[in-house]
């Protein structure tokens, strides 16, 4: 069970958390033209990384934010957590 | 019986308490402290069971974890449990046991034909003979493979058992209590650190149980006790013996079970009978000790050859003779600490030892004593079927090729040393990279992954007094990191007998023309032969060796036979072993009972169960519950001798009728608050939202962004910047998450809070063409009028003292109101609403009713809102928006979405007007046609409806736009139905929907 450090709680377990996918997708926004394949791009195609991968969880049984996780896909190791309004670097 | 080899005196065990137990039928005793291993061996019984493939008579291997053989059906206080390990369970007043694998009897096994017929069952043989005729599989090989190989009997009964999962935390967790674990816990306890201390077996110690060395003027033993008696005093450690760490997870995460009650005859009451602990340690130290390999030799597998450390444990911890006529097999000076202690106690050893001329202290110890010893020999074959009566030795070449002329010696068992395997398996599990020690010819752990190390035997350190400084030393440096505090602890003097280099011979030759059978894997019955095979068929990396041959595939997951494995492998491929590779350790180390896992998620415990403030009513009036999510909801109230067709009917009509009150609090309702929260419904939803005014309420759906609908509900605006959102009773969770998601993640700039507050109201719907009138009596002083609260208005109104808030919503179709009060006046609200509605002929209905009510209606619930349908195969692409973008709404113009005859949703009606047809059953245009018939669409609801008194269904039918009149057939292949129909609007009561606002 990987050990999730929360930047609002601190250290979690992960079954106090949801999983949500690749961070790094932006939604487009609303009401401008998009092209389908733009579109299939960010609803459907993800890259499913070998090593360090920046992914959404949500604390669900903490303080409920969503929140940014760097974590190697192959070796679970975490490098960094940020809070949902702060910018991947 | 007579315990005819237990010795006058001596061992650990308690000779005061002597305990009675049964094996096969048998009445023995023992003493208190024994194991059933030791009590058995004690009794002369050597026998225990049959070997897993051929059958072959199986007696004991080893002393603890490590055992292959004998395994047991154990049965305790009227319960059973199978695959336990009898050198590992303790004895108990009253413990019986029974031999597995044996049919019909130990002695006389009808699987051991498979032995004369071992041409047949090579390696692969399973997987070669019974993949044909396929047809034989179920009735003829299963049963046979399952009644001639099965390691044992699951109980089929409930498990009475109580079984407990705890969380911990520590700075240091140690696993096992030998001379490294002791003094790395003992050092890293003096620093202050939170520590963790694990011992697999009932007594603390290890080896320094068995070996003769001296730590600061106490024998091995008495130093154990002495650190372990001042440990449990420190209340910065927890020492726990019968508490195997058996795996070891990401970021430190490591999982032990504790047999709390295993030993008992009967778990005390408000005990476990084991507990499963999750352990987050900080810093894990791994003091698992070594386990010793076997020599491999003809009829190496028959009863009364077993490992020389487990012969010398039996003599020093129970004081249990294994043989009294033993001879010792051995390529290092292991074998020899086991003859002294066979000829302290009077027995006369034969040692054959692999090497030439070999020169340590403990060998000048054994030759003082005058143990007869036979260098650069070895034993060819073991002789005997039930027991070793003798074994066939040869003297050995130099490049031990080969054999001299074979010699035979009466003995009653052959203890073989072939030197130290590390238990490497928690620092594997870890993911660390292990590398290949030449020197001892085994895997050590190499660099790790996480924060683990090492210690002592486990990392090939065979001196103690190597390891206690080593193991010193890491206790107190890890420890001293984590508390910044150190208490330097002299070393203690330690005496120990030095040993001289293992000779690396790990197999002896077969002689010419014999064909012994070679065992390497005593479990799964795996010879040399078998591994031959397998490579003689191309056969190449490990892990398919392993799969093929189920080499180190048994439940002792090869805690024996990996390295001697991996020997052969490299052997014949003329590779070194750290090129072959070891096959990839998973936990469990060692087999662990399923109810320790699942732990106390049983039954009505596996999930939670909410209920609403009026549950207690809903019992009191006959109602029979369903399970809807974690809620219980009735399902109907049951009157007289009805059933739930006729009681769903009757309160579905009555209804439609007069009025009913349902219990909706199980909605899920969100409060929603904000400058910007009509904004957020606006994108959240597919309709338009900024302009709905102050108190009145509007159905919306929102959709995932791949244009699926996600839910469905009306939302109802309390306030210029309050909205109070419900949602459907499954998704309730998901889309508050859904909200939260966008408003921290995409659109942070909205400034609208969210929260969830379904605990907080409790709900109750009232629906009929009489609610209005029962709402006049419950609220007198407001005015409920069509024209003060019409259609999808809302007001706050007093409900004789109790604040409340009526909806005008309508789920059943009819004229409808829900009203919520805070949960704590639920029960109040539904009394005083079933006292009002008395003389309308309320009656309460349950879900049954509701999803009449609601098919009927052609309302869309959650089996087709089921994750595959968009607004348009609902019907619901009215509630599109044209004029402004919304989650999901880009997908909705993919071409397959768009496509014009796109599934959509209808009414299904029997020509027969008679048949109930079946959810789930399928529509297709001819019923004869051939098979696979090609399907149009799906029930996904059926009800009895009652306006019609006819059945009626939905289904989600292929360009169900145009299908209206056609005639089609309905199939269910699963109740073999073929039912003619006819497609009907999915409005099939009251399409205009007048009631709704009368
Ligand atoms: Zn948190």
């Amino acid at each position: 069970m990987l050990h999730i450090k929360c930047p609002h709680c601190g250290m979690r377990s992960q079954n106090e958390f949801s999983y949500g996918g690749d961070a790094t997708v932006k939604r487009p926004e609303l009401g401008k033209e998009i092209s389908d394949q733009d579109w299939d791009n960010f609803v459907y195609n993800r890259k499913s990384l070998r090593g360090k991968h920046w992914e959404l969880w949500q604390h669900l049984s903490g303080c409920r934010q969503w929140i940014k996780v760097q974590r190697d896909t192959a070796t679970h190791e975490i490098f960094k957590t940020l809070k949902a309004n702060e910018e991947i670097s | 019986m007579t315990q005819s080899f237990r010795l006058e005196s001596g061992g650990l065990i308690n000779r005061d308490k002597k305990i009675s137990f049964k094996f096969n039928g048998k009445n023995y005793f023992g003493y208190e402290g024994d194991t059933l291993a030791s009590a058995l061996i004690a009794n002369g019984v050597h026998l225990i069971g049959r070997s897993f493939k051929y059958h072959r008579p199986r007696g004991f291997f080893g002393a603890g974890v490590d055992e292959p053989y004998a395994i047991v059906q154990l049965y305790r206080n009227g319960e059973t449990e199978p695959n336990i390990k009898a050198t590992e369970q303790e004895l108990f007043e009253g413990l019986e046991a029974k031999s597995v694998n044996c049919w019909p009897s130990v002695n006389f096994d009808v699987g051991a034909i498979n032995n004369f017929l071992k041409i047949f069952l090579p390696a692969g043989f399973y997987y070669k003979t019974f993949m044909w005729p396929k047809s034989f599989w179920y009735k003829i090989y299963e049963p046979f493979i399952r009644r001639a190989a099965g390691l044992g009997t699951a109980s089929i009964k409930h498990d009475k058992e109580r079984y407990e999962h705890k969380y911990e935390y520590c700075d240091l967790l140690i696993t096992g209590s030998g001379p490294s674990g002791l003094a790395s816990a003992y050092s890293a306890a003096k620093n202050g650190a939170k520590v963790i201390l694990a011992e697999d077996k009932s007594r603390f110690g290890g080896t320094l149980l068995t070996s003769e060395v001296n730590i600061g003027n106490q024998s091995g033993k008495e130093w154990a006790d002495s650190i372990i008696s001042e440990l449990k005093e420190m209340p910065n450690v927890t020492v726990k013996n019968r508490s195997q760490v058996f795996g070891y997870y990401d970021h430190n995460m490591l999982v032990m079970s504790e047999r709390i009650s295993d030993h008992l005859p009967k778990t005390k009451k408000f005990h476990p009978k084991q507990r499963l602990w999750y352990i987050r340690a900080k810093e894990v130290l791994i003091s698992s000790g070594s386990i010793e390999r076997p020599i491999v030799f003809g009829n190496n597998d028959t009863p009364g050859v077993m490992l020389s450390s487990a012969a010398k444990e039996y003599l020093k911890v129970y004081g249990v003779l294994v043989g009294k006529k033993p001879l010792v097999f051995t390529n290092n000076d292991s074998g020899y600490e086991t003859a002294i202690e066979f000829k302290k106690n009077g027995i006369d050893p034969i040692i054959l030892d692999t090497r030439k001329e070999p020169q340590s202290e403990i060998i000048e110890d054994a030759k003082n004593m005058n143990i007869n010893i036979k260098n650069s020999y070895v034993v060819v074959a073991a002789q005997g079927y039930k027991k070793v009566k003798s074994a066939d030795v040869a003297k050995i070449s130099d490049n031990k090729e080969e054999l001299g002329s074979i010699e035979n010696i009466e003995c009653d068992c052959i203890c073989v040393s072939g030197f130290w395997t590390p238990t490497i398996h928690l620092a594997s599990q870890s993911g660390n990279k292990t590398k290949f020690n030449e020197d001892i010819d085994a895997f050590v752990p190499g660099i790790p992954k996480q924060n683990e190390k090492t210690l002592g035997a486990a990392n090939g350190i065979y001196t103690l007094e190597e390891t206690l400084k080593d193991s010193f030393e890491k206790g107190n440096l890890l420890s001293k990191k984590i508390t910044n505090n150190e208490n330097k602890i002299s070393f203690p003097n330690v005496v120990e007998k030095k040993s001289t280099v293992h000779d690396k011979f790990w197999c002896v030759p077969l002689p010419k023309g014999k064909n012994y059978k070679r065992f390497l894997d005593f479990q799964n019955d795996v010879a040399v032969s078998d591994i031959e095979i397998a490579l003689k068929e191309g056969y190449r990396s490990i892990e398919h060796v392993k799969r093929y041959t189920t080499l180190g595939m048994a439940t002792d997951q090869g805690k024996t036979s990996n390295l001697n494995g991996l020997q052969l492998v490299s052997k014949i491929e003329n590779k070194v072993v750290p090129a072959v590779g070891h096959t990839t350790f998973r936990p469990p180390y060692s087999p662990v009972s399923i109810g320790a896992i699942v732990g106390r998620e049983v039954g009505k415990h596996s999930k939670p169960t909410r209920k609403s403030p009026m549950h207690s009513w809903h019992e009191k009036n006959n109602a029979v519950f369903v399970d809807a999510g974690v809620w219980l909801r009735p399902r109907y109230y049951k009157r007289g001798e009805e059933n739930l067709f006729e009681a769903s009917k009757r309160e579905a009509r009555n209804v439609r009728t007069n009025v009913g009150v349902c219990d909706v609090t199980t909605l899920g309702k969100i409060d929603i608050k904000g400058p910007d929260a009509a904004e957020l419904l606006n994108r959240v939803y597919t309709n338009a939202w900024l302009k709905l005014p102050v108190g009145k309420a509007r159905y919306g759906v929102m959709l995932r962004e791949d244009g699926i609908i996600m839910d469905d509900g009306t939302t109802t605006r309390i306030s210029e910047n309050h909205y109070h959102m419900t949602t459907t009773t499954a998704q309730a969770a998901n889309v508050l998450s859904h909200l939260e998601y966008y408003l921290q993640l995409v659109w942070p700039e909205l400034n609208v809070n969210v929260v969830s507050t379904t605990e907080q109201w409790a709900g109750a719907a009232i629906a009929g063409p009489k609610s209005r009138e029962v709402l006049k009596k419950l609220f007198p002083n407001s005015d409920v009028s069509n024209e003060s609260l019409p259609f999808m208005g809302y007001m706050e109104a007093d409900l004789f003292g109790v604040k409340a808030k009526i909806f005008r919503i309508s789920f059943s179709g009819e004229l409808a109101y829900e009203i919520n009060v805070e949960s704590d006046n639920g029960y109040f609200m539904w009394e005083k609403i079933i006292e009002a509605g008395e003389e309308f002929g309320i009656q309460p209905y349950g879900t049954e009713a509701l999803s009449i009510l609601r098919i009927e209606m052609g309302h869309v619930a959650g089996s087709e809102l089921d994750g595959r349908t968009i607004p348009y195969d609902n019907s619901l692409e009215g509630l599109l928006s044209k004029k402004k973008d919304f989650i999901g709404k880009r997908s909705l113009s993919r071409k397959a979405f768009a496509a014009e005859d796109r599934q959509r949703i209808v009414g299904v009606v029997p020509l027969d007007k008679k048949t109930s047809i079946p959810e789930g059953s399928h529509l297709v245009k001819d019923s004869n046609a051939p098979l696979p018939n090609p399907k149009l669409g799906y029930i996904s609801a059926s009800c009895w409806s009652v306006e019609y008194d006819n059945p009626f269904s939905l289904a989600i039918l292929k360009d169900g736009k145009n299908m209206i009149g056609k005639k089609l057939f309905v199939m269910s292949p699963l109740k073999n139905k073929v039912i003619p129909v006819e497609i009907v609007s999915s409005h099939y009561v009251d399409p205009k929907g007048e009631r709704v606002r009368s």
